[in-house]
């Protein structure tokens, strides 16, 4: 199955990267949109279909945090998984994105075996 | 300033942990020093962010060009040989990363802490001004024969409340 990914940072370094370790890591890759903040985010999502999401939370104009609460109380995209892939490794910040319903959660700095091992379940 | 220690630990521990995974690059580090000049001027790149809550304060890491490029040589898997957009996100996505990883173990002496979004300066003969009269810590470090620096300025945020976890005697206030 190709997954058509967004990935959310505001690195485009960051955004290489992701890029490169889901091919690594062996998933078949269709669309992959970029965008640097939440609110770019959302407007991609309005245009595209994609069937994954991975954000950072540490972005300008719109987090990844309110991004998520914004993708989970849509309809349209509330079963779309989330990722969170960021430095904010403390736990209370992990508590509030799982219970807002993140699908997993990567800290930087990752490896391409870490974001299969977040993904295996998912597809 | 908290115990130097903690600060000089957490820094090289994140320090490392991103070098060996993102660049698979091993860093050496030197003999901290403390300043309490600010930085003084400088030729290279910057990369800075600023701490609040509890405590508040700027994490700094600097580097040549040289080293910059090759950074993001290693982070793109292409070749740059000068600096330009990527090798400044590159710079400042590194800066990110060692400032998240230290705020992460931070935390849990010094309670709950922000990042900011990351700056990155580049240039000729610059200088960097902290307002206050706050101590740096400098903690040298090397990879191959290049070396950088990450320094770091850490008070106590007047403003707010005696932050009430710590862990024992892992707290001191000049």
């Amino acid at each position: 199955m190709a997954v058509d990914v967004l990935i959310v940072d505001d690195s485009a370094a960051i955004r290489k990267i992701l890029q490169r370790m889901l091919g690594q890591a062996g998933f078949s890759l269709g669309k992959v949109l970029e965008a640097g903040d939440g609110v770019e985010a959302l407007e991609k999502m309005k245009n595209e279909t994609v069937n994954l999401v991975l954000s950072d939370i540490n972005m300008p104009n719109m987090d990844g945090i309110q991004l998520l609460s914004e993708l989970k109380a849509n309809p349209e995209f509330k079963h779309v998984p989330v990722i969170m892939i960021t430095t904010e490794g403390g736990e209370a910040k992990v508590m509030e994105a799982v219970q807002l319903g993140a699908a997993g959660y990567v800290r930087k700095p990752f490896t391409a075996d870490q974001i299969k091992e977040k993904l295996s379940g998912l597809f | 300033m908290m115990e130097q220690k903690l600060v000089v630990d957490a820094l090289r521990s994140a320090t490392e942990g991103v070098f060996s995974t993102m660049l698979g690059l091993e860093v050496d580090s030197g003999t901290p020093c403390t300043d309490t000049e600010d930085p003084g001027p400088s030729n290279g790149i910057i990369g800075l962010i600023g701490l609040a809550g509890g405590w508040v304060g700027t994490v700094t890491f600097c580097c040549t060009a040289s080293l910059a490029c090759r950074m993001c040589s290693r982070l793109l898997h292409a070749e740059f040989e000068q600096v330009g957009e990527e090798v400044l996100d590159a710079v400042s996505e590194m800066t990110n990363m060692i400032v998240g990883g230290f705020k992460t173990e931070a935390e849990t002496y010094l309670g709950p802490l922000g990042l900011s979004i990351p700056t990155v300066v580049y240039g000729l003969n610059f200088a960097a001004r902290t307002i206050g009269k706050e101590q740096w810590v400098v903690v040298p470090f090397s990879c191959g024969a290049d070396k950088f620096e990450i320094k770091i300025c850490l008070s106590r945020n007047r403003g707010l409340p005696r932050p009430t976890v710590t862990t024992a005697g892992h707290l001191a206030v000049r």
